[in-house]
């Protein structure tokens, strides 16, 4: 199952991020993972959030440039060589891993956000192989 | 269509018509226009001298320090009281340009828009909304009496408050709008911000557009927001030459036809003066042939275009100057590079996933000119390779014009300042140390 993921382009400008969160802030969304990919001039900054539609709307209004993208967050048991297991499925079904970052709740299970190039796909892959990937409902819920 | 017999003579009458004028121009202002009879007697050239067309390069050129030199009135060739109107350049830097216009010159400038405005599709069935400053500056004023003449119905509604003007164009249905280049483009923005889409909401099939530079990426964004079948000229002109309707690009878009009877085109080397042959690219010099209170003979536009006497396919005569790529003042040199904002404009344009807007940032670092050009994001975007991809075409299209190496700055959409009058996209910090 894939979930929806709140990217942000951001400058490199000082307090440009403080900003975002300002809004989200504002607005109440909760915020469960952040990752911010960035170059010397600019960055990328992806959420995953209780409520991503609304979070990408404010920040629209706001004058963010900001979008939502389908990614997937797969469980990962807390056991040596579990996130090597995944990825060794997905890369022999040819499936290429675009980014990643993790997302830490207080369960058991640690989990990863991962946008791969056919998502479809991958989603069918984990779980013949058994592997737990969480809704959005579980998402919205935390 | 063709508004007057005389944008299709053949070439010996226009010259004839030019010929007539000019030498009576030449007499006049010796006679009047103190400081113009003393630049004269100063080269050793008295009217006598001046025979033919060809003899107008002996003739000394008159710039906008002339005008400022001799504020307000000094330049006139006829006494205050003759004045209908005055208007005055903006000024920016010290005082204005002042311009004053008799009864018979008024008759003229209204002839001479009504002729490009008609060039540019204009009828007496348009609405024609201005969409430029009313007050001081030429440009809307102009426009106003050229389409009224054609017997288009005003509506002049002046700049700014955008959500407004997108509302008459609705309500009244405006169908020619005029405007700068990008005061158009913000326009249509502002129109799909109220919830409208400008190529079916809204009637606009003309634009007639100056007091700007109009590339042709430009023309491209125009049509892409207001609809492929809107027909936008780009039209020039000038307040101390008269203002808009010195010259206006007509259906083909293949230069700007000349209104010749009244302006005699030159093209110079603007480093030497030198007068350069047909085709060639260079400052283009004005000499009014028929103007009462501001007679000026080869005045320095500073702007740089070049000419061709080819008839049109149109079925003008007329001699026409192509799309301006630039003004010498707005020349930056960039480590010994000449380059015009216009060309840089060219390049942000091309490249797929920006909007129209940028800014040129020009600053010295150490010993060398660094240039930045800031540019914005069209769409959001979730990928590095896009975003790289961008900057890189930006960069590498730069380089092939300019043969320089720019910092390309990738900006939110909506951040970069929008204008309404005349655009002002360059920072140039060389010069405020």
């Amino acid at each position: 199952m894939t979930v929806k993921q709140v990217s942000v382009f951001i400058e490199n400008r000082q307090g440009r991020l403080g900003e975002v969160l300002q809004v989200l802030k504002d607005n109440n969304v909760n915020i469960l993972s952040i990752s911010l990919a960035d170059t010397t001039e600019y960055g990328l900054l992806r959420l995953i959030v209780n409520s991503p539609e609304k979070a990408r709307d404010v920040l629209l209004a706001s004058g963010f440039s900001s979008m939502l993208t389908e990614v997937l967050i797969i469980k990962v048991p807390h056991v040596s060589g579990a996130l090597q297991n995944i990825l060794d499925l997905l890369a022999k079904a040819n499936i290429s891993i675009e980014y990643m970052y993790g997302l830490s709740v207080e369960t058991k299970d640690a989990s990863i956000v991962v946008k791969t190039n056919e998502l479809k796909r991958a989603c069918e892959i984990l779980d013949k192989g058994h592997i737990e990937t969480m809704s959005p409902q579980e998402i919205a819920i935390l | 269509m063709i508004w007057a017999k005389e944008e299709t003579l053949p070439r010996e009458e226009i010259e004839k018509i030019q010929l007539d004028r000019f030498l009576e121009t030449v007499n006049r202002v010796y006679e009047k226009v103190e400081p113009y009879r003393r630049k004269m007697d100063e080269m050793g050239i008295k009217p006598e001298d001046i025979k033919s067309l060809k003899d107008l390069s002996k003739l000394p050129f008159v710039t906008k320090q002339d005008l400022r030199d001799n504020y307000p009135f000094g330049l006139f060739a006829v006494p205050k009281e003759k004045l209908l109107r005055i208007h005055a350049s903006s000024g920016t830097t010290g005082k204005p340009t002042v311009v004053g216009y008799t009864e018979g010159d008024m008759d003229v400038w209204t002839e001479c828009v009504s002729r490009i405005a008609c060039a540019g599709g204009a009828t007496e069935k348009d609405v024609a909304q201005i969409c430029f400053g009313y007050g001081m500056f030429t440009g809307a004023l102009g426009l106003h009496y050229g389409l009224e003449n054609i017997g288009a119905t005003i509506v002049p509604s002046s700049t700014g408050n955008s959500e407004k003007q997108i509302m008459y164009m609705k309500d009244f249905g405006t169908s020619l709008l005029v405007a700068t280049p990008s005061y158009a483009l913000r326009l249509a923005e502002v129109a799909r911000e109220m919830g409208l889409d400008p190529k079916k909401d809204l009637n606009v099939k003309i634009g007639l557009v100056g007091s700007e530079l109009l590339t042709d990426a430009m023309r491209d964004e125009m049509h892409k927001y207001w609809g492929q079948d809107m027909l936008v000229t780009s039209n020039y002109g000038m307040s101390e030459l008269m203002g808009p309707g010195v010259s206006g690009e007509c259906e083909y878009l293949d230069g700007m036809h000349i209104n010749e009877d009244f302006f005699i085109p030159e093209i110079i080397n603007p480093e030497t003066g030198e007068v350069l042959p047909e085709g060639e690219w260079g400052e283009l010099v004005i000499t009014c042939i028929k103007k009462e209170a501001l007679p000026l003979i080869r005045y320095r536009t500073k702007d740089i275009t070049k000419l061709t006497y080819e008839k049109c396919k149109c079925g003008r005569t007329t001699c026409r100057m192509a799309n301006l790529s630039g003004r010498s003042d707005d020349m930056l040199k960039i480590r010994g590079v000449n380059v015009f904002p216009s060309q840089i404009e060219e390049v942000v344009l091309s490249v797929e996933g920006l909007g129209p807007h940028y800014e040129i940032i020009v600053e010295r670092e150490g010993y060398s000119d660094k240039l930045t050009v800031k540019v914005e994001l069209a769409r959001a975007t979730d990928s590095f390779t896009e975003l790289t991809r961008i900057e890189k075409s930006v960069k590498s299209k730069l380089k092939i014009m300019l043969g320089l190496d720019a910092k390309i700055l990738l900006e939110s959409p909506n951040t970069l300042a929008r204008f309404e009058g005349k655009a002002k996209r360059v920072r140039d910090l060389r010069k405020e140390k």
